[in-house]
Order: C-alpha cells, then sequence, then structure tokens
C-alpha cells in the first residue's frame, strides 16, 4: 500500500512538472488560478505543521514538539539554515523530554 | 527569444554553474532531514529513497511522510503530496517559452522543475543562460538531494526511536521552513492561520489525513473572495 503511493505520487508529480513545460501558457494563467496555486502551498504547509505538532491520533495533546516549533521560529527570525532549523527543533524537544 | 542569441561566453557560463552548484549543495544537505524524517514517519530506507529519486519535490516528500507519521492512510499522503506538486506547474509554465526545450530533452528536464532550478533560471535574459542555471542547478540538487536522503534515512534507522531524538518535532519545523517564505503578505497569513485552525479542528472528528486535504478549502475560498483586489 505505502509502495503504491510512493509511485502514485511519483507518477503525478513528474506530470504536473511536465504539463507546466508543456501545455500553453494561456490554459493556466487566468488570475484565479494564479492565486489558488500560491495559497494552497501556504494552507497546506499551515495544516501540516497544526496536525504534526498538536495531534496525536484523534487528539490534540501540547508536548516537547510545540517547544520544537518555537525554537524553529527563532531560528527562521535568525535567518538560520534550513537544516540547522530542523535539526535545533529535534535537538529542543529531545532536551525537553530528558528533563 | 526568436531572435538568434550569442553564445554564453565561458565566462558567464561557469558563473552561473558556480552558483547553481552552490545553490545545490545548500538545498542538498537539507535532505539529510528528508531522510531522518521519513524514516522517523515509519518508512523503510527504500522507500524513503524513492521518494527522493522518482518524486523529487522536497515539499511534497515532507508532506507525504508527514501525513503518514500522523497515521494517516498513504492515498492521503499522495492527495496532499500531489496538490503541494501543483506549484511545479506553474514554474513550467513561466519557464516553459524561455528554456524552450523539445521533446526528450523537455521530459527529462521536467523532473529537474523544482523551487530551486526555477529561481536559478527564470530571471536569465537568453535562452542559453537560463538552461545552463536551470541544469547546473537541477542536477546539483537531484544528486545531492539523493545522496543526503540516503545518509538520512540510514542515520535515522541507527536512531532506534525517534522521539527520543525529537525527530518527530523536526517534521513540523520542516513545514515551518518551507512555509516562512511564503508568508510575506497579510492574506498568505491569514489563510496560514485558517488552515491550521481548520485542520486542528478537524482532527478529533475525521480520519488522519483529511484535516489537512481539507484546509486546502481555505486555500480556495480565499483565492475566490480576494478575487475583486486586481
Amino acid at each position: 500500500m505505502t509502495w503504491a503511493a510512493i509511485l502514485v505520487t511519483a507518477v503525478g508529480c513528474y506530470l504536473l512538472k511536465l504539463t507546466g513545460l508543456s501545455v500553453p501558457a494561456k490554459v493556466l494563467e487566468r488570475p484565479l488560478v494564479q492565486r489558488i496555486a500560491d495559497l494552497l502551498p501556504v494552507a497546506l504547509l499551515s495544516a501540516l505543521i497544526g496536525v504534526q505538532v498538536l495531534g496525536e491520533g484523534s487528539r490534540l495533546v501540547l508536548d516537547a514538539r510545540l517547544v520544537g516549533l518555537a525554537v524553529a521560529v527563532a531560528a527562521l527570525l535568525l535567518r538560520a539554515p534550513f537544516i540547522v532549523v530542523v535539526f535545533s527543533a529535534a535537538l529542543a524537544a529531545s532536551l525537553v523530554r530528558l528533563l | 527569444m526568436t531572435e538568434p542569441e550569442p553564445a554564453l561566453s565561458q565566462h558567464v557560463r561557469a558563473s552561473i554553474t558556480r552558483d547553481g552548484i552552490a545553490v545545490g549543495v545548500a538545498t542538498g544537505a537539507y535532505g539529510v532531514s528528508f531522510g531522518a524524517v521519513s524514516v522517523a514517519s515509519g518508512l523503510d530506507v527504500l522507500q524513503t529513497c524513492a521518494l527522493s529519486l522518482l518524486v523529487f519535490t522536497g515539499a511534497s516528500q515532507f508532506a507525504f511522510v508527514g501525513v503518514l507519521a500522523a497515521g494517516g492512510a498513504p492515498l492521503s499522503g499522495t492527495l496532499t503530496a500531489l496538490l503541494l506538486g501543483t506549484r511545479n506547474t506553474l514554474y513550467g509554465l513561466r519557464l516553459a517559452p524561455l528554456l524552450s526545450w523539445r521533446g526528450w530533452r523537455r521530459v527529462g528536464a521536467a523532473q529537474l522543475l523544482i523551487d530551486e532550478s526555477t529561481a536559478m533560471s527564470v530571471s536569465r535574459d537568453t535562452t542559453a543562460a537560463a538552461r545552463v542555471g536551470f541544469l547546473s542547478t537541477g542536477l546539483s540538487v537531484f544528486a545531492l538531494w539523493n545522496l543526503a536522503t540516503f545518509l538520512g534515512a540510514l542515520a535515522g534507522e541507527s536512531l532506534g526511536d525517534p522521539r527520543t531524538y525529537g525527530l518527530d518535532a523536526a517534521v513540523g519545523a520542516a513545514f515551518l521552513a518551507l512555509l516562512w517564505p511564503r508568508l510575506h503578505t497579510p492574506i498568505n497569513r491569514l489563510v496560514g492561520v485558517l488552515a491550521a485552525a481548520l485542520a486542528l479542528g478537524l482532527v478529533p472528528v475525521t480520519a488522519a489525513g483529511v484535516p489537512v486535504l481539507a484546509a486546502a478549502a481555505v486555500a480556495l475560498v480565499a483565492g475566490v473572495l480576494t478575487g475583486g483586489r486586481r
């Protein structure tokens, strides 16, 4: 099941790329499409952050992950590179769990 | 791009290539975090490497493993990844006239169409310069992203319980880092807050994976409602 999902994701993501390079620009150049395409990653990533940081099964819990996210915000405000943001969040969460 | 263009000088070509490789190194490095996070989400090393090789678009890959980590069905992961992958279509539309590749070259180039290769080619003046920027960035990100994914997955696997090392917290941080540069307007920030609130509200009452997909509706509604602003 996981493999099937990986392969469908791969084919789909590739076709999305190829379509962009292949179809006449007019088809997708409407302002509405452009706006939604700009907002879609914002909505999905925000939702993923929420679920990832506060979700646990079908419950919402406050735990070390929230501290990790706060550290990530601080790292981003300091313009840290991606990998520093990610691993400083992990480090912060693991330290909180040690306490 | 109808007039014949002068060939790129050796100097310009080398300079664009150097920039492309630098972006590749910087971006490839976070493939380590993808590899570690993916294994922590329950995928094995081979599945993790397959994602980086075949899907090859970072946000979609992180979304896929993130939905699975939250207990979502693989299909929900696929749908979320595809929705995030739609932005590559728009990149392609913008780049197509500039790169003007046909046939198998276009079929091959498509896999390299990602945030970074777009950023490093969309602003070039000529097709030749855009192609060098696109290929040097795309190929170096591809090589390093996949190598780094493999190393990160191996490291993640040898660590044992990911929670001990806070790798579950790393997933949220990765999404936040991907989101951060997109929060440049009040509308985008509002959409982010509403989407997260909607998803969290749905967590107790829907199957895992559904809350994130439902949040896409916020983007649709906001896109329609802000229509009169141009």
